[in-house]
């Protein structure tokens, strides 16, 4: 064991100097980033569990065969789909250095993003007035508990989002804003896989 | 308008007309008190948020854990003789019936999530970067925002005691009595936001840690060069990331239940009380063993230090750590063979369970071959670690007593069980806990803990535990169950209930002990300067000063094997040479930063308003937190570097100290 030098946390050869001190930092930050998500897979998959436990206790109200109206989701669909796509153009932009190709692509996604919120609320509020709401049964309970917990990703997401353009607005293109856009485009691409498991799961199996 | 405050606040804020909650409530408010007149005498404040309210700083972080832990300890343990008091004299209406359903269930709260968990926390934030030749945790604000998200969840929780009224219904809340048509008061809530606030403190360290071990290892050393403790920590903390997602979605369906009347765990409207009790099991099970898992890992290096030989069989105890950690996910239904889920499924879970003895045996194993011929010195943590051993082998055996499904009917709910869960809590965790606090004092302190006392307290905690609890398998075999307050003379179950209380009061007069042997070390303290303060210390944490300073290594030390320490202290004692030191350079550190406090505080907030369906208070609350993530997100100044001659300085006073 011999007292070396290396002004920074990471292990690895000891000559860094302080940029890539930085950039270390940076990369570990995705990491946790990356762990994040992990955790978060377990809670969607645990109000995943939790649906599929009550998918049969409508207590006699309202079934979700007849309360589905599938035009909206698959508009929502096709929307976030888009969105997750056009975050990624967010990112080649980011490579390549274009600052303005960068905010206007996260623009177009946060638009995309609201206007899936935007529907989602709607359909909420058409099955309220139509009667079924989260006391209704248990299936509606988990219903609105599973899909409105990743509309609650989603939206925060849009929070986040506008407030790294600024950031970017400010500061430009630099490791810190660059691992930050990474971030929130592994979020933003992760909620749109857990998007195509509630399709799948709540919406395509509740209208069969 | 006067009147009707008054009468809010003294029939439904503060708890009135019981004259142990008034004693706690003049208490706790003459010791606030006397916290802000000590501190506004010895002007104090400005101390207390630039040192410890704002800090990032892992060592300090660890021990603000402890002192907290300790604190409760206090409080689980004064619930604890409560119930013990009351099931001695049970004719005597000592503790009426809701008062004992209150008692027995924040004493199972406290004890496991906020004694256990934040002892586990401190011993985490003490030693592991220590270990690993790391400056800090790989997220060092996140860290200080787990903590305060601890202790303003257990502040929340344990407020219910005065304010609202305690949870009643058990440390895990089984629906549908948790319910509102079972709970309709506000214990409930407190319980369901005071463990949401800090579970979400506690899944941030898991990843902390995860992170900090995989990535910010000294050069060169390798995972299976890691200190053992270090292992635990990493199987623990991978399975608090699996594990408590769970729990934050268990308790964000049955506050859903509670606040907008959805039919989750209801008995109406299609709802499944049963679902509950799996989905609380599946975090609850990996839940002990991450409590568990690092005092395996204090016991393995405290063996191997204080028998001076290399751990035996490290290869095997990696392997033990991690499939425990794995099988811990499949064992969730023997909390209730008796729900009645058929044979197969009862099977599979009875097999899983005893699955776990197997490396549990291995580590066993190990520790007494480590110590076969090793040369044995009995220090404090070494005596809790040779207590250890044989009561956990015995509170082992009555757990794969009780995963036989079938005789599970006999046991379940009864005092066997209890029994069988205090022996391994108790004998394992808390024995582990002890042993890693004794052993890494001098580490956070620089002093010793006083020997005589200490040996006082260990004898009194040792023999209190077996008369306490050995009764308390012949009760259960007798038929007494679990929660209730009173029972009959005629069951001939009060000789062994008052043995059994009897040893209750000598494990608290045990702790009184401690609490004096702090005192004591503390007015008579001894400085210790050579930084290895047992002198066989062999993993690097005892390389450097104690305690650390800021940065804990002007130089991060290079790691060729296991042991590091160990290794380099017989090569200089052979003859070798000390390898040349290379130039000190700039340290990177992050800075201190107010907001995991303030938004801590605002979690309290939306918390306390969501107990009390205030919307007025819960969505500053929540505005406040979400300022709070904002505030960070916009802040780029987060970290500096010390100079090389601020370094110098500090090594060569702490040199002098040596």
């Amino acid at each position: 064991m011999a007292h070396t030098a290396a002004p920074h946390g990471g292990h690895g050869p000891n000559d860094h100097g302080h940029h890539d001190d930085h950039h270390d930092h940076e990369s570990i930050k995705v990491l946790g980033f990356w762990m994040f998500l992990i955790t978060d897979v377990i809670l969607f998959g645990t109000l995943f569990a939790t649906f599929s436990v009550l998918h049969n206790s409508t207590n006699g109200g309202p079934t979700p065969h007849e309360m589905f109206e599938m035009p909206g989701v698959i508009a929502e669909t096709f929307i976030l789909l888009t969105s997750s796509f056009t975050s990624g153009l967010a990112v080649l932009f980011m490579h390549k250095g274009n600052k303005k190709g960068l905010i206007g692509w996260l623009i177009v996604t946060a638009l995309l993003g609201a206007s899936f919120i935007f529907l989602e609320v709607s359909e909420f509020l058409k099955m309220v007035d139509e009667g079924v709401k989260i006391s209704t049964s248990g299936y509606w309970s988990s219903f609105f508990t599973l899909v409105g917990t990743h509309g609650l990703h989603v939206s925060v997401g849009l929070v986040w989002m506008i407030a790294l353009m600024i950031q970017i607005g400010k500061r430009g293109i630099n490791p810190v804003t660059k691992r930050k856009v990474t971030i929130i485009s592994l979020y933003w691409h992760f909620l749109d896989v857990v998007w195509i498991f509630v399709l799948t799961v709540v919406y395509l199996m509740g209208v069969m | 308008m006067f009147k009707d405050f008054m009468d809010f606040m003294l029939n439904d804020f503060f708890i009135t007309g019981d004259p142990l909650i008034l004693g706690a409530q003049v208490s706790i408010g003459l010791s606030m008190v006397a916290i802000v007149i000590a501190l506004t005498y010895f002007k104090k404040w400005r101390w207390l948020w630039t040192e410890w309210l704002t800090t990032v700083d892992h060592k300090k972080i660890g021990i603000m854990y402890v002192i907290a832990a300790l604190l409760m300890l206090f409080r689980g343990g004064v619930d604890a003789l409560l119930i013990r008091t009351q099931l001695a004299l049970p004719n005597l209406e000592f503790l009426h019936a809701g008062h004992y359903n209150a008692i027995f269930t924040t004493h199972g709260v406290i004890m496991i999530l906020f004694m256990a968990m934040p002892l586990m926390f401190g011993l985490f934030n003490i030693v592991v970067p220590l270990q690993i030749g790391a400056r800090d945790v790989a997220y060092p604000y996140l860290n200080s925002l787990s903590f305060w998200l601890f202790f303003f969840g257990a502040m929340l929780f344990n407020v219910s005691f005065v304010i609202g009224g305690s949870p009643d219904a058990g440390w895990l809340a089984y629906p549908p009595l948790s319910e509102l048509s079972g709970s309709p008061g506000l214990g409930q809530d407190f319980y369901i936001w005071g463990i949401q606030i800090s579970g979400i403190g506690s899944l941030a360290s898991g990843i902390n840690f995860v992170v900090t071990i995989l990535k910010m290892r000294a050069p060169g050393m390798k995972l299976m060069q890691m200190p053992m403790f270090t292992w635990s920590v990493l199987s623990s903390s991978i399975t608090i990331m699996f594990a408590f997602p769970i729990l934050t979605v268990t308790l964000f369906l049955l506050f859903i239940d509670r606040y907008l009347g959805a039919h989750f765990f209801t008995l109406d409207g299609g709802g499944n009380p049963m679902m509950y009790i799996n989905l609380i099991w599946m975090w609850g099970h990996p839940e002990v063993y991450i409590v568990i898992l690092p005092a395996f890992g204090v016991f393995s290096d405290v063996v191997s230090t204080f028998s001076k030989k290399k751990l035996f069989g490290y290869k095997s105890m990696v392997f033990a750590l991690m499939s425990i950690s794995f099988f811990s996910f499949f064992t969730w239904a023997h909390h209730f063979f008796t729900m009645g889920s058929g044979a197969d499924v009862n099977a599979f879970f009875a097999i899983t369970t005893m699955l776990i003895a197997i490396p549990t045996g291995v580590k066993v194993f190990n520790w007494l071959f480590t110590m076969f011929r090793g040369r044995i010195t009995f220090t404090q943590p070494m005596l809790w670690t040779l207590a250890f051993i044989p009561c956990f082998v015995v509170g082992g055996m009555t757990g794969v007593m009780l995963s036989v499904a079938p005789a599970d009917f006999q046991f379940h709910n009864s005092y066997f069980l209890i029994a069988h869960f205090h022996q391994v809590l108790i004998g394992g965790v808390v024995f582990g806990y002890f042993a890693g606090l004794y052993y890494w004092w001098p580490k956070m302190f620089g002093f010793k803990l006083h020997d005589g006392l200490g040996k006082w307290a260990f004898w009194l905690w040792n023999i209190g535990f077996y008369v306490c609890f050995m009764p308390q398998y012949a009760l259960g075999l007798m038929g007494m169950t679990r929660r209730f307050n009173e029972y009959n003379f005629d069951m001939g179950w009060q000789p062994l209930n008052v043995v059994s209380t009897i040893g209750a009061f000598i494990m608290g007069l045990a702790f009184i002990f401690q609490v004096w042997q702090i005192a004591h070390s503390i007015k008579f303290l001894k400085k210790e300067k050579s930084g290895d303060a047992w002198g066989d210390g062999r993993t690097l944490e005892w390389s450097i000063p104690s305690p650390a300073p800021m940065y804990n290594f002007a130089r991060l030390p290079e790691v060729s094997s296991s042991d590091a320490w160990w290794e380099e202290k017989q090569r200089l004692a052979n003859g070798g040479e000390p390898k040349p030191l290379a130039p000190l350079e700039p340290i990177h550190m992050p800075r201190n930063s107010g907001i995991p406090f303030i938004m801590s505080v605002f979690f309290f907030i939306a918390g306390f308003g969501f107990v009390w369906h205030w919307t007025w208070m819960l969505v500053p609350g929540l505005i406040g937190v979400g300022c709070c993530l904002l505030a960070r997100s916009f802040d780029y100044d987060t970290d500096y570097y010390i100079p090389v001659d601020e370094i110098e300085r500090t090594e060569a006073a702490l040199k002098g100290v040596r």
